[in-house]
């Protein structure tokens, strides 16, 4: 039998596809970064897309990082939901439903570009939609969505002003099936607890934009191995599974 | 002026809280983010947002707010007028936009005089 042992995850990493991301951010350099930072979970987060979580898998298989193929998910209450998975089906099933339901075309001017790439970094093509926006889907239809993809759904950076569960709806609704509410690197894991007194695990992640971002921020999870299987029981403490805080 | 004059005025559907409506309304206030109706909203004022969920009842609730007025034709949802419901809390639709209602509040009520 394996032995649990500690884990250092980053799961909220935007790539190059985010029209806010820097084109710094490809697969290769995400990669190489978390490497260097030691961490061994990263779950790739583009907003409202996951055509570059291909690419990612591939370039990861020759480092010692485990991917989470995911999406930060806009909701028509402009939350920022992550949805997390063990495998790239699961994420673009889920994709294809997101872009049934996000209206709109990307303006490069005013929003960035949203590039797809290769696991080279070479350029395939500009993602034309609206990654930016809001799709017309609500906080709780996605967490259903997520779920139906056997997926973790997790609220984003709770402690932000914008875009956070807590600054679009006032407080955290308590029938909300959540698996983890994500804290930002602005704020400590003790001041969260003090400050939302949730009744949801709290993981913290970097949510970086830039690579230097990247490990700016991480959850320490204790567990058997590098799956969504494992981090789902420690989310939940169980079998001795559990986060580090 | 009552909720109910206002109604008339602003042409608005009541949802709930239909027995409700002799409430006096001193002001209005327009937000979508509910942490910042919260934090600024005053009582007894009209809520006017674009917002849905059924938190929005409980933020109305919590500052003893005269009511909310869901603008550009949304629908609540199922859990939202149920809540108002069982609250008794004016849920009124109103198919303009917040601005339109906005503005046409604050002549309604007399502000900017």
């Amino acid at each position: 039998m394996k032995v649990l042992r500690t884990f250092k995850a980053d799961l909220h990493i935007h790539t190059c596809l985010s029209p806010c991301g820097e084109l710094s951010m490809s697969p290769r350099n995400i990669i190489l970064r978390a490497v260097e930072e030691k961490i061994d979970i990263l779950g790739i987060c583009d907003h409202n897309s996951a055509e570059n979580v291909p690419a990612l898998l591939a370039i990861a298989k020759t480092y010692p990082v485990t991917i989470f193929p995911g999406m930060e998910i806009t909701s028509q209450e402009e939350i920022h939901i992550l949805g997390l998975f063990d495998n790239l089906e699961a994420v673009l099933q889920l994709q294809e439903e997101v872009y049934h339901h996000l209206p709109g075309e990307n303006d490069e001017e005013a929003f960035g570009l949203q590039v797809v790439v290769n696991e080279q970094g070479e350029v395939l093509r500009f993602n034309p939609r609206l990654l930016i926006g809001a799709c017309n889907l609500s906080l709780n239809q996605i967490v259903d969505l997520i779920h139906s993809f056997k997926g973790l759904a997790i609220a984003s950076h709770i402690d932000r002003e914008s875009f956070s569960l807590i600054s679009q709806l006032g407080f955290i609704p308590s029938d909300i099936i959540l698996d983890a509410l994500e804290i930002s690197p602005s704020i400590s894991y003790y001041q969260a607890l003090n400050r939302f007194a949730p009744h949801l695990p709290l993981v913290s992640f970097s949510d970086a934009h830039r690579p230097e971002e990247i490990g700016q921020s991480f959850t320490r999870f204790l567990i058997q191995e590098a799956s969504l299987t494992e981090i789902r029981l420690a989310l939940r403490n169980q079998q001795g599974r559990r986060i580090i805080h | 002026m009552t909720l109910q004059e206002i109604i008339k005025g602003l042409n608005l559907e009541v949802i709930t809280g239909g027995d409700n409506l002799n409430l006096e309304v001193k002001d209005g206030y327009t937000s979508d983010l509910l942490s910042d109706v919260m934090a600024n909203a005053q009582p007894a004022c009209l809520w006017i947002t674009l917002q849905t969920h059924v938190n929005i009842v409980a933020v109305a609730k919590l500052k003893d707010l005269a009511g909310i007025i869901i603008v550009n034709g949304r629908q609540p949802d199922k859990e939202t007028r149920q809540k108002a419901q069982e609250e008794n809390l004016p849920l009124l639709l109103s198919k303009e936009t917040a601005f339109q209602v906005s503005g046409r509040l604050y002549q309604l009520l007399g502000k900017g005089k």
